[in-house]
């Protein structure tokens, strides 16, 4: 069986997917939508290089460079919030953030 | 190397705050802690060079398409850029008074504004992305800027996770379009989408939109917004109600209106529905609130719905509306704002609603103040945000929207409610027994608040004169170059 352009589509949407519900349907940690955060970068990326071959055209790939190198950025500044978010609660459960409602 | 002088030259403006921006960093890391006031103070200049620039420079294309210089660009970046340093005045008396003095707080401000004067001019898929992403990064960090305050720290933590949602659901979306389109410019992309409408492409427009809808703060994407404004520091606020909104809305008529035009069609309905739900869901959700900052998330929630509405409409007149209603709100934002910097009791702030009870007998003017513009927010003529709603409602039932119109004036009615109940307490109601005095209001805030409400009325009427004909520059000649 030939590898074509809907099979790498068709993994970037399950992993958009996955990535989507594990920031919504997980009630325990807040790495873990950290990690979905990621997630749903890296499926962008798989799309984006997936199309770039399939169209012979190298700027899908310089958008995966760009995506990838911001991935990184906006993982360092999560954590940070997370740091403190941390020092003044003591935990990081999900349920924990909930001081303002309504 | 004639083509990267020119191209410098066309984007000198974010280069000179991102350059500046780096400087100050290592000016602020060398010169220790004590240095914030110096590089506030150097900050507000560099912004003012940025608008200069910008004014002032030349207009065309640069980096292969990737960035536009355009009147509508020029426009978004004043007026963005200028917000920025506003914003950089009002916490450089907060920081000082609430001893949390940092110089990280201006260059924060620098590294966003670079990003958003990048999305003003973004001109393909590339330089979209990395302007959105360049103004959101610094923009988590100063929403949990006061550290160890917790509900600060919760609207940092809440409003990153949402806006990294955001911002994924953006980056799939143009996937999808660069898919089906086969570039990334909006040029390209235009040409393309003009002729052919494929299911992929519409699917990767909508939700490219929702990313988009996520940092304009418009309903249904709105939940970030009411724990943010909450929580965030008070000049933290004041930027995020104001200069984000103006680029994000500027880059939302260039994507639209430059890249779609073709498929107006589809995603006029998908902005309607969208401002339709943001009429509700800011009129609605207001009328239960307690805290004054939370009561504005959802005011501003209802006033973007009418941006909206001037983008949904599709023709120049809209995009003009949309331009005159952002600044006029931009500059009532800074009033509301300022005005709660101005007020507090004992060094703290008074945020609750039942606290402006009987304000009229402490703070005469402060309390005429909140009354002019509540009611310029509220829409009422001759003031500021009358004219706005007034432009957009012009040009919507100029192309057949008028359902939407009225629609949203159904919402101006329900939220007058709230407004009118702030000006009701303040001026009919006793003030509470027994609480402290309210303290002296620092200079800054003071000034800036009654100047957003002089400019409501009656400097308004002399500046709409001017403000026409800028507008309608921008949104004609837009894409020039």
């Amino acid at each position: 069986m030939e590898v074509t352009l809907q099979h790498y589509l068709a993994v970037g949407a399950i992993l958009f997917t996955i990535g989507v519900f594990g920031i919504f349907v997980n009630r325990k940690n807040v790495i873990i939508i950290l990690m979905s955060i990621e997630m749903i970068l890296l499926a962008v990326n798989i799309n984006f290089v997936a199309f770039s071959a399939y169209l012979n055209d190298v700027s899908g790939q310089i958008m995966a460079m760009f995506v990838l190198t911001v991935a990184a950025a906006e993982a360092a500044v999560g954590l940070a919030i997370l740091v403190t978010f941390f020092r003044n609660r003591g935990d990081i459960a999900v349920d924990d953030a909930s001081v303002m409602k309504g | 190397m004639p083509d990267l002088i020119s191209a410098l030259q066309l984007s000198a403006s974010e280069a000179t705050l991102a350059v500046g921006g780096l400087v100050l960093l290592m000016l602020g890391a060398f010169a220790g802690e004590k240095s914030a006031r110096f590089v506030s103070v150097l900050s507000i200049l560099l912004l003012l060079a940025a608008t200069a620039l910008a004014v002032t420079g030349p207009l065309g294309q640069a980096f292969n398409g990737a960035y536009v210089a355009d009147p509508l660009a020029v426009y978004g970046k004043a007026l963005i850029f200028l917000s920025s340093a506003v914003a950089i005045v009002l916490g450089d008396g907060w920081m000082k008074r609430t001893r949390i003095a940092r110089f990280e707080f201006p260059v924060l401000i620098v590294l966003a504004s670079a990003g958003m004067g990048m999305m003003a001019s973004s001109g393909d898929l590339i330089s979209l992305y990395v302007g959105i992403e360049l103004h959101s990064l610094a923009l988590y960090v100063l929403a949990a800027f006061h550290r160890d305050d917790l509900k600060a720290s919760e609207a940092g933590l809440k409003y990153f996770v949402l806006g990294a949602l955001s911002s994924g659901l953006l980056l799939y979306g143009a996937s999808l379009i660069y898919g089906f389109t086969g570039s990334m410019r909006f040029d390209e992309i235009a040409a393309y989408a003009a002729t052919n409408a494929s299911p992929g492409l519409i699917f990767g427009l909508v939700f490219l939109i929702c990313g988009l809808a996520f940092k304009v703060s418009a309903a249904p994407f709105h939940m970030w917004t009411p724990d943010v404004y909450e929580g965030a520091p008070t000049p933290v606020v004041a930027l995020f109600a104001t200069a984000p909104k103006v680029a994000a809305m500027v880059l939302i008529a260039r994507t639209l209106e430059g890249a779609f035009a073709g498929s107006h069609d589809q995603w006029a309905q998908v902005l309607i529905l969208i401002s339709l739900i943001s009429f509700a869901v800011g009129a609605f959700g207001g009328l239960v609130q307690k805290d004054l900052q939370r009561l504005l998330a959802y005011s501003s929630i209802a006033n973007i719905g009418y941006a909206l509405l001037g983008i949904a409409v599709g023709t120049t007149l809209g995009v003009q509306a949309m331009l005159l209603f952002m600044t006029l709100y931009v500059i009532d934002q800074f009033g509301f704002f300022a005005l709660i910097l101005s007020l507090s009791r004992n060094g703290r702030p008074i945020r609750r609603i039942e606290d402006f009870a009987g304000l009229r007998k402490d703070r005469p003017v402060m309390a005429l103040v909140l009354t002019v513009l509540s009611l310029s927010v509220l829409g009422m003529p001759p003031l500021a945000g009358f004219w706005g709603k007034w432009a957009v409602f012009g040009a919507a039932a100029e192309a057949g929207y008028w359902m939407v119109g009225a629609a949203g004036l159904v919402a101006s009615v329900v939220a007058g409610f709230y407004y009118l109940r702030i000006i009701k307490l303040m001026w009919f109601d006793p003030a509470p027994e027994g609480v402290e005095a309210i303290d002296r209001s620092p200079i800054e805030a003071k000034t800036i608040a009654i100047a957003a409400a002089l400019f409501s009325f009656p400097l308004v009427m002399v500046a709409l004169t001017w403000l026409e004909p800028l507008t309608r520059a921008a949104a004609v000649g837009y894409g020039a170059g």
